[in-house]
């Protein structure tokens, strides 16, 4: 399998009282009461230093994400990000997973097929393809989206941007949400025809449908856990069976809250900053989730009637219950190694998105994960299914068998 | 009781569930973003003395969803209303439009003021004023709404409007059919319902009453005089112990004023 470090640049140092103060992670909070420049500064650095210390030490993958007017994650433009890790990895066996800018937000969307290319060429053909519909938030209040276009302008603008990878020929775009006379992307990706595209999505069943229609790679990003996700992956599997494709594992990529300490009770040392990604970060009130015709009306219905995903209140919830309901997988590498094994294989995920950083993990903390994670843990992770399945969805040129992981990251 | 005539218009494309009843002169009611009142007690008083029609926008009628994905602009939906007209062999019915209805019998009024007659805007959308900006009725908190919709949000008239069947599929049904309405009238407002009524809501000639509910949380009642200000022949009546939606808080009031505007 594949492990990739996943980081959603957090504002790390909100204030006590910021759950009381806003109702909402997400639009409400104001930069000028809660942000302080120097230290925005500091994060998005160390997100940099965090991904390529991951890289170093022997993870698969970066992934990086466009989120906007939030404490979440505020990687506005992902492409910023990639090609700054692309330079700084270049030479590396390590992929560039941008998952990525949100195509309906971007206008014309060939923006995007050209900053992938872009990408694609200064790693050196390492570059992931991930398009993600973008949260509610993102696409309809920052970016004007009207909801119930926003699916239907993210088929056409995914359309529209492999053909403009592909076309040998200029050519002209009448669709419906973009019209563009004459198509000629300056540069292409390097891999052709195009880059592996993995399709992230929160457990709508439209996606996944779609992303097996396609033959896609769909990630689930969910931060709930693979212990919660039975519905969500049994869903898929069955959806994979019932469209006769394979059931090669890489073609499921999930994420985990990962915390690895020395010890199981050392592991204490995450629970304020899980607590934190919880209670501050990841709370949205339902009226900024739930915009009415975000949701197609099939998967409005499905969700109505059985939710894919189960709803929780996680403000009520402590460390000690976000490791037992396992949505942080946190111990001794012992715990942490059979509590994923025993997870990834009941989902049969190939690409195993670690989220190493979450919430106000300070930089010390974060780098510290990730070394014991790539030391202890994903040597014994990595060779899961590769002896039966070939990753379709990865680059072409990292797919050799790699050395064993890890060693760099002590020197 | 309403008949409900099924149309198909669109080239095919577009089922549309019409609400019938009454007999008299025609009326259309144009209904607002959370689609046909379940309370259908003021479209009750006006099939006294008119045959009401009372259309579905487009994708909100029964088992046609996608409908919504037909028509794009309000180009597109001018000429589908004209389309609808045609159909229902209406010549110049007097319109009355709530909320988002109000902004397109607006519409319709200012394009083709020969269709109709009279004109009865309830709450309506269309213009913005920076100082004043219109809610975002699609991502409001629930009790807020509550609040912006009624009143008195703990009345009867409110406690109707948000009830929900205890059967789950019919749950399901009637929770699915406010969210949809929303998004589908919510297409051609998104995100400001500012699109250019501003500048020709002036070609509107046909005598218009404007009412608007004193405690109105959407838009506040203020807008009233920006409306009557651009409709040459128009007269305002706010409307007391209302809010957004006061021809279901104040219905017999309302359906007074409406009937003695329209005459018999």
């Amino acid at each position: 399998m594949k492990v990739c470090m996943f980081h959603l640049m957090p504002y790390r140092d909100l204030p006590a009282d910021f759950a009381q103060r806003y109702k909402s992670a997400y639009i409400d909070p104001l930069w000028f009461d809660v942000a302080d420049p120097e230290k925005v500064s500091q994060y998005y650095n160390w997100t940099l230093d965090e991904f390529v210390y991951a890289a170093r030490a022997g993870m698969h993958g970066l992934c990086t994400n466009q989120h906007h007017q939030n404490v979440y994650g505020f990687m506005a433009n992902p492409s910023l990000m990639g090609s700054v890790l692309a330079k700084l990895t270049n030479g590396q066996n390590v992929a560039i997973i941008q998952l990525g800018s949100t195509l309906p937000s971007t206008s014309p969307p060939t923006r995007i097929a050209e900053e992938y290319a872009l990408i694609d060429c200064i790693s050196g053909g390492r570059l992931v393809a991930g398009f993600p519909t973008g949260l509610p938030t993102d696409a309809t209040i920052s970016n004007a989206v009207v909801p119930v276009e926003q699916r239907e302008r993210y088929r056409e603008a995914l359309e529209l941007v492999l053909k403009a990878w592909r076309a040998k020929e200029i050519f002209a775009w009448n669709g419906k949400h973009y019209q563009l006379p004459m198509v000629n992307l300056w540069p292409r990706p390097m891999q052709q025809p195009h880059p592996p595209i993995w399709i992230p999505g929160s457990g709508s069943a439209t996606t996944v449908e779609f992303v097996v229609d396609r033959d896609d790679c769909f990630c689930h990003l969910s931060y709930y856990g693979a212990k919660n996700a039975h519905s969500l992956g049994d869903y898929f599997w069955e959806t994979v069976e019932k469209r006769g494709r394979d059931a090669n594992p890489y073609r499921l990529g999930f994420l985990q809250l990962i915390g690895v300490s020395e010890t199981d009770a050392k592991a204490q040392e995450y629970a304020p900053h899980v607590e934190y990604f919880f209670h501050k970060l990841l709370y949205t009130p339902s009226y900024y989730q739930a915009i009415p015709g975000y949701q197609d009306y099939p998967s409005m219905l499905r969700a109505m009637k059985a939710p894919l995903r189960e709803r929780f209140d996680v403000r009520d919830l402590r460390y000690k219950d976000f490791i037992e309901r396992g949505f942080l997988i946190a111990g001794s590498p012992k715990t942490v190694r059979d509590q994923l094994l025993e997870g990834v294989k009941r989902l049969r995920i190939g690409h195993l998105l670690a989220l190493l950083h979450f919430g106000s993990m300070p930089h010390e903390l974060c780098l510290k994960n990730i070394d014991l994670f790539c030391r202890e843990v994903l040597p014994d992770l990595q060779d899961l299914w590769d002896d039966q399945w070939e990753d379709r969805w990865w680059p072409e040129r990292l797919r050799a068998k790699r050395p064993a992981a890890a060693a760099v990251a002590a020197g | 009781m309403a008949e409900v005539r099924r149309v198909r218009l669109w080239q095919g494309k577009i089922d549309t569930e019409v609400e019938v009843a009454g007999s008299g002169p025609p009326l259309v009611f144009l209904h607002g973003p959370w689609g046909l009142p379940p309370n259908r007690g003021f479209l009750d008083l006006l099939a006294r003395t008119h045959t009401v029609f009372a259309p579905k926008h487009p994708g909100t009628s029964r088992g046609d969803p996608e409908a919504v994905h037909q028509i794009d602009d309000w180009w597109d939906l001018m000429v589908y209303y004209g389309e609808l007209w045609d159909c229902l062999d209406l010549a110049a019915p007097a319109v009355i439009g709530h909320s988002f209805g109000g902004m397109l019998a607006c519409e319709i009024a200012a394009s083709r003021a020969a269709r109709v007659s009279r004109l009865v805007l309830i709450d309506p959308v269309g213009l913005w004023r920076d100082d004043l900006p219109v809610k975002n009725w699609m991502i409001m908190p629930e009790n807020e709404r509550r609040r912006a919709l009624f009143a008195d949000p703990d009345g009867e008239a409110a406690k109707r409007f948000f009830s929900v069947p205890s059967d789950p599929d019919a749950r399901v049904e009637v929770q699915a059919g406010l969210i949809w309405a929303q998004a589908c009238t919510g297409k051609f407002v998104w995100p400001i319902p500012d699109k250019g009524l501003k500048k020709r809501i002036h070609r509107i000639a046909t005598p218009t009453l404007i009412l608007w509910g004193r405690a109105d949380g959407v838009i506040p009642p203020v807008y009233a005089e920006e409306f009557a200000r651009r409709i040459a022949n128009s007269r305002v009546a706010l409307i007391d112990a209302a809010g957004h939606v006061p021809h279901l808080e104040q219905v017999e009031h309302v359906g007074r004023l409406v009937r003695d505007f329209l005459g018999p």
